[in-house]
């Protein structure tokens, strides 16, 4: 055991580990990059159209089913999947299209569901006093349901951050760079220093996120209400979107 | 039966006792009612008594045996315990709810069918409610199974905490008068804690008056606290209409009877207007020999020479001598002759006016 | 990317093969997560000041990647089933104890007041009473543990254990697209069935409730 560690930090201390292509800070830009482009599509996608459909009450089955398939649908499948549709439409560089692809069919459903439910489960009665307060529809939306909604919405992109941050680790068996590559590298090749090393990295980067956007959210809350409910947590059931499977 | 010594609970929060000092008995086969306002520790003190919050320093003792001898949960199956939000387990069928405490106690199967059957009975509980979950009955319903739970394995004492608090007036009433009822069999003795004074004085043996504080102003029986009230605080807490109070708890039989302005039928017209003229009334009972047939306003006389062949009118309701003055008082205020005709079943005993009431109160 | 049919029908004996390998590694995390969860549950619930750092301790666990909490055990247990489980058990940990502790914690006061002062022990009460009253929302807990277990049983595939995930992976190496969509889709396919048979073994444990929707 005290040898594998001394492995590690001869890993660590190889300066040709800290520089190139093959270099953890390249490795670390590509995984950011990865998961920031996807989340910034998804959110284009989702967000508005989740919003638009809880301000009118439609599409409750469409978030439904999201969540369920969401947490149904495997995210190693969805990289697998996606392999042979960026390369069947030519997209190139094919790992790096194949784990974007996949990054975003994962984040689309955290995304959604939230934005739908939190303008959708805006206190009515503060709805009706907008509308009689002579508010336009789109007064009532901006003034009251986003920004009573905000706390939700930033759950959705907290959860769905972490889920991309963590599903890009598989791009590497794709053929996607990534930290990722250290860990399917390292078995490839039986040199487990660098897998530990690659490991440690991605759930590094996935507490950061996992924190960041916690902070985030928790400051996004406007309603000053409701904090104690937070410290303990609402039990997890069909309707709670913060949990979703980490791949 | 149920002895406090000294009793006092002093929370690690709070600045000052919960109960401070309290000292009470409970006579076997009583009523004793805590009544007080909120923060008086009539809870804290009904809950010490099964341990479920323990006291700070004093003694409580139960059939004479120091409660702190026998393990909280020994004491607890041979108290009966009823809660306002009652706490039926929702999981468990009437009959399941009714046999907790005969289970814990390891009674076998058959006993304690037997005694679901005969408590379902005891509470006017159709037999039928026994596969039935809590959910499906009615809030009087629950508060009736709850009561018959309480009362599973016969035990001595009851502890029952604002058990009619939740439901409505009229289910409440009916419920009074079914505890009462019970009572009447069973004689358990009973501490019983409300805020609502009423219930106190309707159903206590005797009413324990607290404090903010936990501090026993009066401990006396409903009708000696209404007469003679220890101090401020207990008249501010028996209310405005504590003389009306007192006549709930007087019954008519304890009144000097009128016989009234009512003649036979053969009585003349000229007889029946100075009858009328003596009692100040304008109406003239028919009747005599012990019957009360009815009463006729004086304008219907006119034109007659007796009372032989009117159409008489009815008398509204008919009391008993069981009755309390209050319902007396009622009929009397709302009948157009203003006066409570007493029967012993058909048998006219006599009449209450406004009058002899009055004088009733003050005496 | 067309679908090879007769792959698909020849194949019948190893999606069996891996259905059963599957399942196993999925019962096995579940299970010993919820003792596992139970126990901290337990003691959350006694001292409620544990309560934080056990959720934020699972909420790491959580957090951290699969694959790269299957890295962290490597060193110790190599590319072997308990690396797997490890992994996977710790994932289940945050939901169920979440679950436990509001189900438990969701039982009335009153109905608990109530069972003290008729003379339940502490046992007969957390057993008679709070365990089965908390059954729905433990058994919620146990249906997004259990579906999100199956699909990350996918990725054991890569520390070289069985299930649907060899599909996926091979499927990938060989470029047949075929067997990865196989492998994804029996996935999906045992997360519904084994969702459906929780939600059928919740009715069944708890009649009161379904008494309760009929009236």
């Amino acid at each position: 055991m005290i040898e594998f560690f001394g492995e590690v930090s001869a890993w660590l201390s190889d300066p040709a580990n800290w520089s190139g292509r093959d270099g953890l800070p390249n490795r670390l830009w590509e995984h950011v990059s990865v998961a920031g482009v996807s989340l910034m599509i998804a959110g284009i996608i989702a967000l508005p159209t989740g919003v638009a459909l809880g301000h009118r009450g439609q599409g409750g089955i469409l978030a439904v089913s999201a969540v369920n398939i969401g947490r149904a649908v495997p995210s190693f499948g969805i990289v697998g999947i996606a392999f042979p549709i960026t390369l069947s439409l030519g997209l190139r560089p094919l790992g790096y299209a194949a784990t974007l692809v996949a990054l975003v069919a994962l984040a689309l459903p955290p995304m959604f569901v939230n934005a739908y439910t939190g303008v959708r489960q805006t206190d009515a009665a503060l709805v009706e006093a907008a509308r009689g307060m002579g508010m336009t529809e789109r007064q009532v939306l901006t003034a009251v349901e986003l920004p009573l909604a905000l706390p939700v919405l930033m759950a959705g992109i907290r959860t769905a951050a972490v889920e991309v941050v963590a599903t890009a680790t598989l791009g590497a068996v794709v053929g996607f760079g990534g930290l990722g590559r250290f860990i399917i590298d390292g078995f490839a090749q039986r040199r487990f220093e660098e897998v530990f090393v690659g490991g440690a990295a991605v759930a590094l980067l996935a507490i950061a996120t996992e924190t960041t956007l916690g902070w985030v959210q928790r400051h996004s809350d406007r309603s000053h209400t409701a904090r104690k409910d937070r410290a303990t947590g609402p039990p997890a059931g069909d309707d709670v979107v913060e949990t979703v499977p980490v791949g | 039966m149920i002895r406090l010594v000294g009793v006092s609970k002093v929370y690690a929060s709070g600045d000052r006792p919960a109960v401070d000092g309290l000292s009470l008995d409970v006579a076997e086969g009583d009523i004793a009612v805590l009544v007080g306002p909120s923060g008086c520790g009539k809870t804290t003190t009904l809950k010490m008594i099964n341990r479920l919050i323990e006291p700070s320093s004093g003694t409580i003792e139960v059939a004479g045996r120091d409660i702190t001898s026998m393990s909280p949960s020994q004491l607890r199956r041979s108290i009966g315990y009823v809660i306002q939000q009652i706490g039926l387990f929702p999981h468990r069928t009437i009959a399941e709810n009714i046999a907790t405490v005969p289970r814990l106690l390891g009674w076998n199967a058959g006993r304690i069918s037997r005694r679901v059957d005969e408590l379902l009975e005891m509470v006017d509980l159709d037999l039928a409610m026994r596969t039935r979950y809590p959910a499906e009955l009615s809030g009087g319903q629950r508060q009736r199974v709850g009561v018959a739970r309480a009362l599973a394995a016969d035990p001595q004492v009851m502890l029952m905490d604002e058990p009619f608090g939740a439901v409505d007036p009229i289910a409440r009433g009916r419920l009074q008068d079914l505890f009462l009822e019970l009572q009447q069999r069973l004689r358990k003795t009973i501490v019983f804690v409300t805020h609502d004074i009423a219930e106190a004085i309707r159903l206590g043996d005797r009413i324990a008056i607290l404090n903010v504080g936990g501090i026993l102003e009066q401990y006396d029986t409903p009708a000696d606290t209404l007469r003679q009230p220890a101090n401020d605080f207990v008249v501010d807490f028996l209310g405005s209409e504590r003389g009306l109070k007192r006549l709930s708890l007087l019954v008519i039989g304890t009144v000097p009877l009128e016989h009234g302005p009512v003649l036979a039928e053969t009585a003349t017209v000229d007889e029946a207007r100075r009858v009328m003229a003596d009692h100040g009334v304008d109406w003239i009972g028919v009747g005599g020999d012990g019957r009360l047939d009815g009463w006729v306003p004086a304008a219907d006389l006119d034109g007659r020479h007796d009372l032989s062949g009117l159409s008489l009118r009815r008398f509204q309701s008919w009391l008993t001598v069981d009755a309390s003055l209050i319902d007396a008082l009622d009929v009397v205020v709302t009948s157009r002759t203003s006066v409570a005709a007493v029967f012993d079943g058909d048998r006219y005993l006599g009449m209450l006016t406004a009058e002899a009431i009055a004088r009733a109160i003050v005496q | 990317m067309n679908i090879d049919w007769e792959w698909i029908g020849t194949h019948f004996d190893d999606m069996w093969t891996a259905t059963a390998e599957h399942l196993a590694l999925t019962v096995l995390a579940v299970g010993v997560g919820l003792v596992v969860a139970m126990a901290l549950s337990l003691v959350a619930l006694r001292w409620r000041p544990a309560y934080a750092p056990i959720t934020w301790f699972t909420g790491i666990l959580y957090t951290i990647p699969s694959l790269a909490l299957f890295t962290f055990f490597i060193p110790f247990f190599g590319l072997s089933l308990i690396t797997a489980e490890i992994a996977l058990v710790s994932y289940t940990l945050l939901i169920l104890i979440r679950n436990i502790v509001a189900g438990i914690e969701g039982v009335p006061d009153a109905v608990v007041e109530s069972a003290r002062g008729m003379g339940m022990t502490e046992r007969n009460l957390f057993l008679g009473v709070q365990l089965p009253l908390a059954l729905p929302v433990i058994i919620a807990g146990i249906r997004i543990a259990t579906v999100s277990t199956i699909g990350l049983v996918t990725v054991t595939a890569l520390i070289g254990q069985g299930g649907y995930g060899v599909f996926i992976l091979r499927g990938i190496r060989r470029q047949f697209f075929t067997e990865t969509l196989t492998g994804t889709l029996l996935s999906v396919a045992l997360a519904v069935v084994a969702d459906l048979l929780l939600v059928a073994a919740e009715r069944r444990a708890t009649p009161w409730a379904r008494r309760r929707e009929a009236v």
